[in-house]
């Protein structure tokens, strides 16, 4: 064997060990964290944290239902707006649209996507101006968007040729091929972005400090401020008590368990018996 | 793994009528339509909120004029505003955050996608998405107590005895400052570019890596040299999407990175940010030049992402073959 | 796909089951100080009268006020009173007035992590304001060294800690160091936000406190729970008659007592520096923003007989939680304000 198919053995090698380093090293980071989070807030993890309503301080006890609930209400009213925005403009931007116009749609969306969470938590006072779940949810909302479309129309996009070309082949029309067969195709792109998405504006504070507000209490149907585990956490993290340290620590773990079977339930009802093959 | 093909229903009667016809495209153009309309509401919500930031910021506009850019002094009191030490520092922690999170980013995605087990590629992806759903306030709180610490006891002996001449190196270090802000930023914009890039790497068609390595290419050669240039703008997506993240990101960066409106060649001194600033300051801000000039910060950053993504797509378009088909 | 639909339904129809009957929310917002007490007085009163809630959150004074003066919230919070301005866009944007009530005491401690030291410093006002004007930048500068004999200062350059979000714990301490250092007050002045001449920042009083801890050789200003709840050390400072004092309710509540003498009827006043051999220099109200009038009848009666309660009962919850109870003049003062409400 010639010194250089040595050389790009080895580099071959090397590199792949590389990167292979870069996923521990990522990994690594994200069980350092959950084991943080498990230490320090694990023990406030009990049957009262999840049907309690806070206590103040110096009493034992209480629990952040109310925020549990809270969350999950903004985050589903939030999918609700951004979900379909960036999904069927990420389908208009990769199927339909002309090059300039998508440029435009793109970079608009690369614009929102930098916008400090609290300018939007802002704007979305401005439009409002009395705080509410659907306020919060509007905010929530609107940072879906980016994540959404860009990655829909990316997706959408990769979808193999000759599988469009079958499609029109046998005579299906434009919309027909999209949503029966692209679509389909990118589906599992297409949810990662969502849930992605999804998971970013679960833990955003700042955004909901002036349209959810919060709430020590139950908050009734959507036109009422409340509680958030995002703006509990924040609140107590910043409080001069250890047990409300405790209790933002394990208010994150509930986060993070809302994030996990949120996305455990959709990746398992949305697979289908429609499996495009892996390359 | 099964190989299925996608089922496609008949798209109807074959016989071409005039009526059927009209009717399918009239189908198309309900799509074309519906789509657009989501589309263009995507522009709409990003021109309603410039429009907000600009009307809302009228008065330190009038007052400051292009001076706001230039100026470093940031005083409540005496009522006057500048940006440049937030511009800076937003600029600075960002790079930092790419220059860490890119290389590290792309790098796992491409182990994921091209050489682990489909399982363990999946469950590990799941985990490294967990990542995105950290609330910031606990990012904050854990780059805290855990890299502030570490800044100032490992990384910065580490780096500033050998490096300490030059002046990126230089200076003492309190733990926070821009490179700590820098970190915490790349662990936060990491899981976007690894799930994003790893589902482009695993659309690449099959043919293509085979088609190399039937070449004699060596398996990294197939992966980096014609695997990742075709997901290439699918990758780009993902680093404008980090990009985005991180210049935007308010809590986590205002808890490492020192909020002190300086200018410092040194990646360890404290610095501020444009989010940061006007997270910290916007609750308690009273007298309207002093909000509307917080709200003139908002609008500064997204004249900064829109040059920042501007040259970005221009290196794109400059590096790459016409008709290739990368889209920007 | 069809699953969707069906999910959402579900979702939709399980939100709305939580439509329970609704007792009468009263929002505020405000001070991050008092939350602590706040949030306990609310939930006791709750207890009492099930039918009302009082809902605070702690989004920051400015906030507060900015919030109250739009309407989106029943009433507001801050540690640093409303000046004329904010009074005046008050009276503009809602047709009528808006009333100061205090409700509790906090005091403002310098905190230090000096490498040997683990006792109280003395500060005098002097060397307070030179420090954080930039002006004395070693721990054993003779300013600190000379009140604080028998104790080994070393040769280190101090690191300052400020507050990086705006305040009403920095609202206190500058108005502090502007009532005892001519040059802070032309140069920096007091406000919630301001341009600090040195130091670096950190968000909130647990940032504050958080930073000192990790940094040798810093000193910090800290509300005296945080110290209190942290066991941090923390210094004494010396009052205008020339005591060295150390925070605690006692010195904070001597602080007010010298100043319910003079209070005025708005209560709207400073007491930092205030006159008093026990006294704590670094000491503060906090108050309740509440407008004039208030057209709905129900919240009317329900925010009057928050206060009445406040003054008289929710006075007995402050001291388990580290804050310093009204003097009796000011709660007699009050009493007799919350007739102003119609």
């Amino acid at each position: 064997m010639s010194a250089r198919l040595h050389w790009r053995k080895f580099l071959s090698n090397f590199m792949l060990t590389l990167t292979g380093v870069c996923a521990l090293i990522s990994v690594s980071v994200l069980f350092l964290i959950l084991g943080y989070l498990l230490f320090n807030g694990g023990t406030s993890i009990n049957w009262a944290f999840f049907t309690q309503l806070p206590k103040p301080v110096g009493e034992v006890g209480g629990g952040m239902a109310n925020a549990i609930v809270g969350s999950a209400k903004l985050l589903l009213a939030a999918s609700l707006l951004g979900v379909p925005i960036g999904f069927l403009g990420g389908i208009y931007l990769a199927e339909f649209s002309g090059s300039s116009v998508a440029s435009v749609v793109r970079y608009a969306a690369d614009l929102l996507n930098g916008v400090p969470s609290i300018v939007t938590g802002v704007f979305a006072y401005g439009l409002f101006k009395h705080f509410s779940t659907l306020a919060g949810a509007f905010a929530l909302g609107i940072m879906m968007i980016p994540i959404t479309l860009r990655s829909t129309e990316e997706f959408l996009k990769s979808v193999p040729r000759n599988l469009r070309e079958g499609a029109m082949a046998l005579g299906a029309s434009k919309s027909r091929t999209i949503a029966t067969v692209i679509v389909p195709a990118a589906y599992r792109g297409i949810l990662t972005a969502i849930l992605l998405a999804l998971a970013r504006v679960a833990g955003e504070t700042a955004p909901l400090l002036f349209t959810a507000f919060g709430n020590r209490f139950w908050s009734p149907g959507w036109n009422q401020p409340t509680a958030s585990l995002p703006v509990m956490i924040y609140t107590y993290a910043l409080s001069p008590y250890e047990d409300w340290h405790r209790q933002a620590w394990s208010a994150g773990l509930v986060l993070l368990g809302l994030i996990l079977i949120i996305n455990i339930v959709a990746r398992t009802i949305l697979s289908r018996g429609i499996v495009v093959p892996r390359s | 793994m099964t190989t299925a093909t996608p089922t496609i229903h008949s798209a109807g009667p074959r016989v071409g009528s005039r009526s059927f016809l009209s009717q399918l495209r009239d189908g198309d153009e309900i799509a074309r339509l519906v789509t657009f309309l989501f589309a263009a509401s995507v522009v709409l919500v990003t021109v309603l909120l410039v429009l907000e930031l600009w009307t809302n910021s009228a008065l330190p506009r009038t007052k400051f004029g292009l001076h706001f850019f230039v100026t470093q002094v940031w005083d409540p009191i005496m009522n006057e505003y500048g940006a440049l030490p937030f511009i800076y520092g937003t600029v600075m922690t960002s790079a930092i955050a790419l220059l860490l999170a890119v290389p590290l980013g792309i790098g796992a995605a491409i182990f994921l996608a091209e050489l682990a087990p489909a399982r363990i590629s999946d469950a590990l992806q799941f985990f490294i998405d967990l990542l995105a759903a950290v609330p910031s306030v606990i990012y904050g709180l854990l780059g805290f107590f855990i890299i502030v610490p570490l800044m100032r006891t490992v990384i910065y002996p580490a780096l500033n005895k050998p490096l300490g001449f030059m002046p990126m190196f230089k200076g003492p270090s309190y733990g926070v400052g821009f490179l700590t802000a820098g970190i915490v930023l790349a662990i936060m914009v990491i899981p976007y570019i690894i799930s994003v890039s790893r589902e482009v790497l695993l659309s690449v068609p099959r043919d293509q890596r085979e088609a190399a390595l039937a070449l004699g290419s060596t398996r990294w050669e197939s992966t980096w040299k014609i695997v990742v240039p075709f997901a290439k703008t699918g990758i780009m997506g993902s680093i404008f999407l980090a990009l985005a993240r991180a210049l935007g990101e308010t809590m986590a960066v205002t808890m490492v990175i020192g909020n002190t409106p300086k200018i410092s060649a040194s990646i360890f001194a404290p610095g501020y940010s444009i989010a940061a600033v006007i997270a910290n300051e916007f609750t308690e801000a009273t007298g309207d030049l002093y909000l509307q000039s917080l709200i003139e910060l908002g609008l500064v950053l997204f004249l900064l992402t829109f040059i920042l993504n501007g040259l970005a797509r221009l290196l794109i378009i400059v590096t790459t073959q016409k008709g290739s088909g990368i889209a920007v | 796909m069809k699953r969707i639909p069906m999910l959402l339904a579900a979702a939709i129809a399980l939100s709305a089951l939580i439509w329970a009957e609704t007792p009468l929310l009263i929002n505020g917002a405000g001070a991050t100080f008092p939350y602590p007490i706040y949030s306990k007085w609310f939930d006791v009163y709750k207890k009492n009268n099930t039918n009302l809630e009082f809902n605070y959150q702690s989004v920051g004074s400015g906030a507060g006020i900015r919030q109250v003066t739009d309407g989106t919230v029943d009433f507001g919070a801050t540690d640093g009173p409303m000046n004329d301005e904010q009074l005046k866009a008050f009276q503009e944007k809602r047709g009528t007035g808006i009333l100061h009530f205090p409700t509790v005491l906090g005091a403002v401690v310098p905190t230090y992590n000096v490498p040997g030291v683990s006792g109280a410093l003395n500060f005098t006002p002097d060397a307070l304001a030179g420090i954080y004007l930039g002006k004395i930048t070693k721990w054993n500068d003779p300013a600190i060294t000379s009140v604080n004999k028998g104790v080994n200062l070393p040769a280190n350059d101090i690191v300052v800690v400020h507050r990086s979000d705006g305040s009403g714990t920095t609202y206190c301490w500058t108005d502090y160091l502007s009532k005892v250092s001519d040059e802070w007050k032309t140069k920096v002045g007091k406000g919630t936000s301001v341009n600090w001449p040195a130091g670096l920042g950190g968000k909130g009083n647990e940032g504050v406190t958080g930073q000192v801890k990790e940094t040798p050789n810093s000193l910090g200003y800290v509300e005296l729970i945080y110290a209190a709840q942290n066991n941090i050390p923390y210094g004494t400072v010396k009052n205008s008659s020339g005591a060295f004092v150390k925070a605690d309710l006692n010195s904070v509540s001597e602080a007010a007592a010298g100043a319910a003498k003079e209070m005025p009827d708005d209560f709207r006043v400073s007491i930092t520096n205030a006159p008093g051999k026990a006294a704590y220099p670094i000491s503060t109200f906090t108050w309740l923003l509440i407008p004039e009038k208030i057209p709905d009848a129900r919240k009317r009666e329900a925010i009057k007989g928050f206060l009445s309660w406040m003054l008289a009962d929710g006075q007995g919850y402050n001291e388990a939680l580290t804050y310093a109870k009204l003097p009796k003049e000011v709660i007699e003062k009050e009493k007799k304000a919350i007739n102003k409400i119609q």
